[in-house]
């Protein structure tokens, strides 16, 4: 079978060749324009002129479209229909688009679109969460919050009780391909749009509705983006109704690529969050109870931040069993870029309060806080509860009235942990790092050092696979077997570099039992799979490879009536593999068999389909199954830091990840080794800096630093936990996408564990944990 | 302008050439060559990386920030240029596939040309050679595998052939001020030396100099300037002299900051180290030493550390020629004491001891800009402080000397207390600003600290974490 085998992304040639086609390189029809966007350069306050004319005047400049140009103005939401394409004369954000240039070059149009005079009423700019909570400035009216049980009689009660507050910056997702578009008029009014884009079927509603037409008259297309992250998830919808209405309005092609410091003025980021807690523990540090309260800066349109502020507060718990628990989420609205997915949508900065938690429980109490984390996992699944022969629950079901008083596998939020396997996983990773004895040999090294101090930690994931928003768990897929026996595979997920493509055509080159070339692998088309989810949630290889199993094995079944009739047997008699079909007694290539089948009048095409079974949840409530099951992993980070300026390095770093029977181990490990580094540069060095007028400082590669060569951990070992996934995935293999990102946490708590070394009191280490952040925390347990 | 080179073996001659396009923009836009791609404009991410090879060798630089002009006479390979004419694959693309180093893809080209240029040239430090390349999706972990397995592969005929194309018949300068303009193509001046760049600047002092253009570049690319006049000064072979004397030694404006990080491997090395963080391996090899003072930046890595050296600049304006000592080039932010029409001709080093040492401190490791740069030479004699010459980048508006903490310091005792009894003087010479790198107080604080950790140093306490293994 083709699952299970390493092999390379399936555009790894055209990569390293150059040849694999971006947006901005697929040729484009001559006369094709180019577009760029004029930008507010204050965070708040209302447009009083606007002049246009110099702009127009400018060299190359075909159009100008403002405000007063556009009736109705589009809306560019995936949610709530409050992102208008053109600032409507009141501006929420420094670098909000004002108005849309259409030029003969993609220079011309950035040239012009300097040159409006633009005067506007200043006012004061909410930026900042202090601002925000005073303003009463949110989305909803009020804090969403979850509880169970009395978390604050339970804090009171305990024997020891620690609190604080954590900063956690947000992150630029820094795609190497920007944000780009392509719209192709075509006759009759409709649109072909290429872009680069996580959510097709989102760019096609968007559009049509900008273009008042039924979704059926716009077609989007997407072969592959150079990264997305979360970040093209929604970000991309301006520019594609941009290039619409364009091209509508001169009946040319019109594209637009953001510059890449326009495109980190303009689009949302990873929230940033500041999370409060209190806890509550024995004398060994297990949790009896916590309170959080979650504040994350929206932005300024809601985009996402609902669902994105929902995970944070179900990753409140990460691998922990808490008791007691209240979690209380204030979702801000501020006058900056508009917050979006981002890999982990929430769900790291959830985690990263849990784990400041543990930290400062276990600095507390002076005990090794991998015991502290340990005696807190959840309880293993009772035998039987989890694994390939247990039955599944029903779907729907209510959750649990409160807990039982036995096992600890019920998450705050009611739904049963059926398959902790933590436990396992800890102790082998501990052995395999030599997690106790390079503890104490760094306890060793550091009283020996008097400037540079060693830190190490390691810490869990558990990370919750599905769409919180129930509906959004669908996939649909399209499979045509030509009667030469080549394969057409076509489905709704996106390829943004995670190898989900090469994944699916391993499912569809096993149900056929040919080699993984038999199998075409086309671009994304909501003209050919509709309504589509966005390839988000990790859950990309999960749904896609079910619904493309589902139209494969139709065909499969199709084929095999037709040869059991044909050699009179049972279609259960007729087998795939190796590119032959055997048939009662009759072997012959698989082409053969499908130009029988089609010579048979049997139809080789067919669609698939599948839904993620089981879920079910009130967000308001907080209560219910969310998710279909969970992803773990763990990671040990070693690191040095310079105690005279805070500069830091990741010394080695070793990985356990779960990604159940894994459908291709070198595409999943990539996964991990790279949503690792990522994790850790969120966390570390990536920093985005606002001035006082909201203006964003770091707008640029030279400025916002993500993880160069060097900044990888010095030894760097991953493995799988090769586990089959007990949920009945697409051969009981696990999503990849998000979770491995969360072992980035290992490092910032590594951090703080050289920073605890120099000094009695608690590092209390905010993220990112840049050297001046370090520096002023060695300050702090000293002082 | 009219410019020739080699681009994947073939040879191509252009006319009327718009002096400040730049290579990415024409082979994407003009050539259809869209292998090579653009993911920031500024020389920070690598992933327009191109192998540019002339008679000094080759080296990758990256083309969003290379002017056409620049790239005159030279052989260029873009991605598309690294598998043989018959699809065979390089080395490097081979093993790139098989240790699953790219992901989405974008990054790759760069990195595949980057790697292709230290497997041709030898280099083994592959952080180094890559630092330039950012890549967002895996790690770098499988790219490096992928160098590593690459290395002993031959390099191919293929891309050995470039090192013998030498366009003879057109020289990379050209002495012709009124070089050809076309209706978007303002005039451009290539000198072929130092006399011909003076006398022409001295009659055009509004003209802008362009050397490696990992300044200018941006100006072009960011800024969107109309540079107006412009002269390329890669074609003075003269400026590109390193001449070493018992005495002194003298670096010629146009030599590059790699081959200053050469240099100073043999003289400094704690000074080489230092510049082996500056920018990345495609920016050294484009920037120029003249560059980096001349564009007076508070923030520019050579100046602090040639400071410290006691280095002399020497300007040229026609055939009048002054120097002075370097930190009397600053006079305040972004202004130097340069007249119109004067240019960086060369620095001079005095030879001496090595007692030099450079601490970097960045948000970054590599290719980061510093937040603060000090450079400290001291002189020791019977345990005394004889000699001290401290410059910081970062601290002020300019590249500045220490004065009152070398103050502090001379003619005491080299011994933990004079050094802390000095730490005060830092407030008195630097009032530094906060910005998105560092605040004020971070800075001076990790500017004392560097004082410190020359004690550190003297007692063999290690104190640098790029030396801790794990």
């Amino acid at each position: 079978m083709s699952v299970t085998h390493p092999l390379p992304h399936d555009a790894a040639r055209l990569h390293v060749t150059g040849e694999a086609r971006y947006l901005d390189d697929i040729p484009a029809p001559a006369g094709t324009l180019h577009l760029a966007f004029g930008l507010s350069e204050v965070a708040h306050g209302r447009v009083l002129t606007m002049d246009l004319a110099p702009v127009r005047a400018a060299p190359g400049v075909v159009a100008v479209l403002g405000p007063d140009d556009l009736d109705p103005m589009p809306d560019c939401s995936p949610s709530a229909h409050d992102e208008p394409l053109l600032a409507p004369g009141e501006i929420s954000y420094c670098g909000q688009p004002l108005f849309l240039v259409i030029a003969d070059s993609h220079l011309a149009a950035r040239k012009a679109a300097r040159r409006a005079d633009v005067t506007s009423e200043d006012r004061p700019a909410i930026l900042t969460i202090d601002q925000a909570l005073a303003a009463n400035s949110r989305f909803e009216d009020g804090p969403r919050i979850w509880e169970r049980g009395d978390a604050a009689a339970a804090i009171a009660g305990a024997a020891h009780r620690v609190e604080g507050v954590i900063e956690i910056g947000g992150q630029e997702h820094f795609y190497l391909e920007g944000q780009a578009a392509l719209a192709l008029p075509q006759e009759g009014g409709d649109m072909v749009i290429h872009a680069s884009t996580q959510h097709p079927s989102e760019i096609q509603h968007k559009v049509a509705d900008a273009l008042g037409l039924p979704m059926h008259a716009v077609r989007v297309e997407v072969r592959r983006m150079g990264g997305a992250f979360g970040g093209k998830e929604s970000q991309g919808n301006a520019l594609a109704i941009a290039c619409a209405l364009a091209a509508r309005a001169t009946g040319r092609p019109c594209r637009m690529r953001y510059d890449r410091d326009d495109d980190m003025v303009i689009t949302g980021k990873r929230h940033d969050f500041r999370i409060r807690y209190r806890a509550g523990t024995d004398g060994e540090g297990r949790l009896e109870g916590v309170e959080f309260v979650q504040y994350t800066r929206c932005g300024w349109a809601q985009d996402l931040s609902l669902p994105v502020a929902d995970r944070a507060m179900l990753h409140a718990d990460n691998a922990y069993f808490l008791p007691a628990v209240r979690i209380e989420s204030h979702r801000l609205k501020t006058h900056t870029q508009s917050a979006t997915a981002f890999r982990g949508f929430g769900g790291p900065q959830g985690m990263v309060g849990i784990e400041r938690v543990m930290d400062h429980i276990a600095h507390a109490l002076a005990r090794d806080p991998l015991e502290v984390r340990r005696i807190n996992y959840y309880d293993s699944a009772p035998a039987g509860a989890g694994g390939l022969s247990a039955p599944r629950r029903s779907s729907g079901s209510a959750p649990p009235e409160g807990i039982s008083a036995k096992k600890k596998t019920t998450t705050p939020y009611g739904m049963e942990v059926e398959d902790f396997m933590l436990h396992e996983m800890t102790a082998a990773l501990a052995e395999r790092a030599d997690y106790a004895a390079r503890r104490a040999a760094v306890a060793e090294w550091n009283a020996r050092h008097a400037v540079l101090k060693k830190g190490i930690a390691l810490t869990p994931v558990k990370f919750g696979i599905s769409f919180t928003l129930s509906h959004l768990n669908q996939a649909g897929a399209l499979v045509h077997v030509y009667q030469d026996g080549s394969v057409h595979l076509n489905h709704g997920g996106t390829e943004m570099g995670q190898g989900l493509f090469q994944k699916v055509a391993q499912v569809a080159a096993s149900a056929f039992g040919l080699p993984v070339g038999a199998v075409k692998i086309t671009a994304t088309d909501t003209g050919k799979v509709p309504n589509t989810s966005a390839t988000a949630a990790s859950s990309g290889s999960d749904m896609n490879g079910m619904a493309v199993k589902a139209a494969c094995d139709e065909i499969r079944g199709r084929i095999a009536a037709h040869l059991a009739e044909l050699h009179q047997t049972e279609p259960a008699e007729v087998h795939f593999a190796d590119g032959r079909v055997f048939a009662g007694g009759n072997e012959m290539s698989f082409a053969t068999a499908a130009k029988s089948a089609y010579e048979g009048r049997v139809s080789l095409s067919a669609t698939g389909f599948y839904r993620t079974p089981g879920l079910s949840w009130d967000r308001i409530a907080g209560t219910g199954r969310p998710f279909f099951y969970f992803a773990y992993g763990a990671a040990a980070s070693e690191v040095v830091i310079d105690t005279l300026t805070g500069e830091n390095r990741i010394l080695r770093t070793d990985i356990l990840h779960d990604a159940g029977a894994s459908l291709n181990p070198a595409l999943d490990i990539g996964q991990i080794e790279g949503g690792f580094v990522q994790g850790a540069g969120w966390l570390t060095m990536e920093e985005l800096v606002w001035d006082a007028k909201g203006r964003l400082s770091t707008h640029a590669p030279s400025t916002y630093k993500i993880p160069a060569v060097g900044d990888r951990p010095g030894i760097f070992n991953v493995a799988l936990w090769d586990a089959p996934n007990p949920a009945e995935t697409i051969y009981r293999s696990k999503a990849v996408g998000e979770p491995p990102f969360m072992l980035g946490i290992s490092v910032l708590m590594a951090l703080s564990d050289a920073v605890a070394a120099c000094g009695p009191g608690y590092p209390a280490l905010d993220a990112p944990a840049t050297p001046e952040r370090i520096l002023a925390a060695i300050d702090r347990v000293r002082a | 302008m009219d410019i020739a080179f080699l681009l994947n073996g073939e040879r191509v001659a252009l006319t009327g050439v718009a002096p400040t396009a730049t290579l990415l923009d024409w082979l994407r836009e003009t050539r259809g060559l869209t292998g090579t791609k653009e993911a920031c404009r500024e020389g920070d991410c690598g992933a327009c990386t191109v192998m540019v090879t002339d008679a000094d060798g080759s080296r990758a630089l990256n083309a969003c920030i290379l002017f056409l002009p620049q790239i005159h006479g030279k052989a260029i390979r873009t991605v598309e240029g690294l598998a043989a004419p018959d699809g065979r694959l390089h080395p490097v693309q081979e093993a790139l596939i098989d240790h699953h180093g790219s992901q989405c893809g974008f990054c790759t080209p760069g990195f595949a040309v980057s790697m292709a240029t230290a497997h041709k040239t030898g280099e083994t430090d592959l952080d180094s050679a890559l630092a330039g390349n950012l890549c967002r999706c895996t790690g770098y972990a499988p790219i490096l595998r992928a160098a590593e397995a690459a290395r002993h592969a031959p390099v191919p005929d293929w891309i050995e052939d470039d090192a013998s194309f030498f366009l003879a018949e057109i020289p990379s300068g050209g002495a012709d001020p009124q070089d050809r303009r076309g209706a978007d193509s303002p005039p451009a001046f290539r000198p072929a030396t130092a006399d011909a760049l003076a006398a022409w600047y001295d009659a055009h002092p509004d003209a802008t100099l362009i050397a490696g253009a990992t300044d200018v570049g941006l100006w072009v690319t960011k800024g969107l300037r109309d540079l107006g006049l412009v002269a390329f000064l890669s074609g003075c072979e003269d400026l590109k002299r390193i001449e070493t004397t018992e005495t002194e030694i003298r670096i010629g404006a146009g030599v590059t900051i790699a081959r200053l990080l050469d240099l100073m491997r043999a003289h400094h090395p704690h000074f080489a180290r230092m510049l082996t963080r500056f920018g990345s391996a495609q920016v050294r090899a484009a920037a120029t030493l003249g560059g980096n003072i001349a564009n007076g930046s508070p923030i520019g890595d050579s100046p602090p550390a040639l400071i410290a050296l006691g280095a002399t600049l020497h300007l040229r304006k026609g055939d009048t020629r002054r120097a002075l000592p370097l930190e009397d080039f600053f006079l305040e932010y972004r202004k130097q004491d340069r007249a119109p029409g004067e240019f960086v001709e060369a620095v001079t080093v005095p030879r001496q001891p090595d007692t030099l040492r450079c601490y970097k401190l960045s948000k970054r490791r590599d290719q980061d800009i510093s937040a603060v740069l000090g450079c400290f030479n001291l002189t020791l004699r019977d345990g005394r402080i004889e000699s001290a010459r401290i410059a910081f980048g970062g601290m002020a508006g300019i590249p500045k000397r220490a004065g009152e903490v070398e103050a502090a310091l001379i003619g005491r005792p080299f011994t933990e207390t004079t050094l802390e009894a000095a730490l005060p003087a830092f407030a008195t010479d630097f009032q530094p600003m906060s910005d998105m790198r560092a605040s004020a107080g971070y800075r001076l604080q990790a500017a004392r600290n560097m004082l410190m950790r020359l004690w550190h140093e003297s007692r063999n306490e290690p104190a640098d974490i790029a030396e801790v293994a794990p």
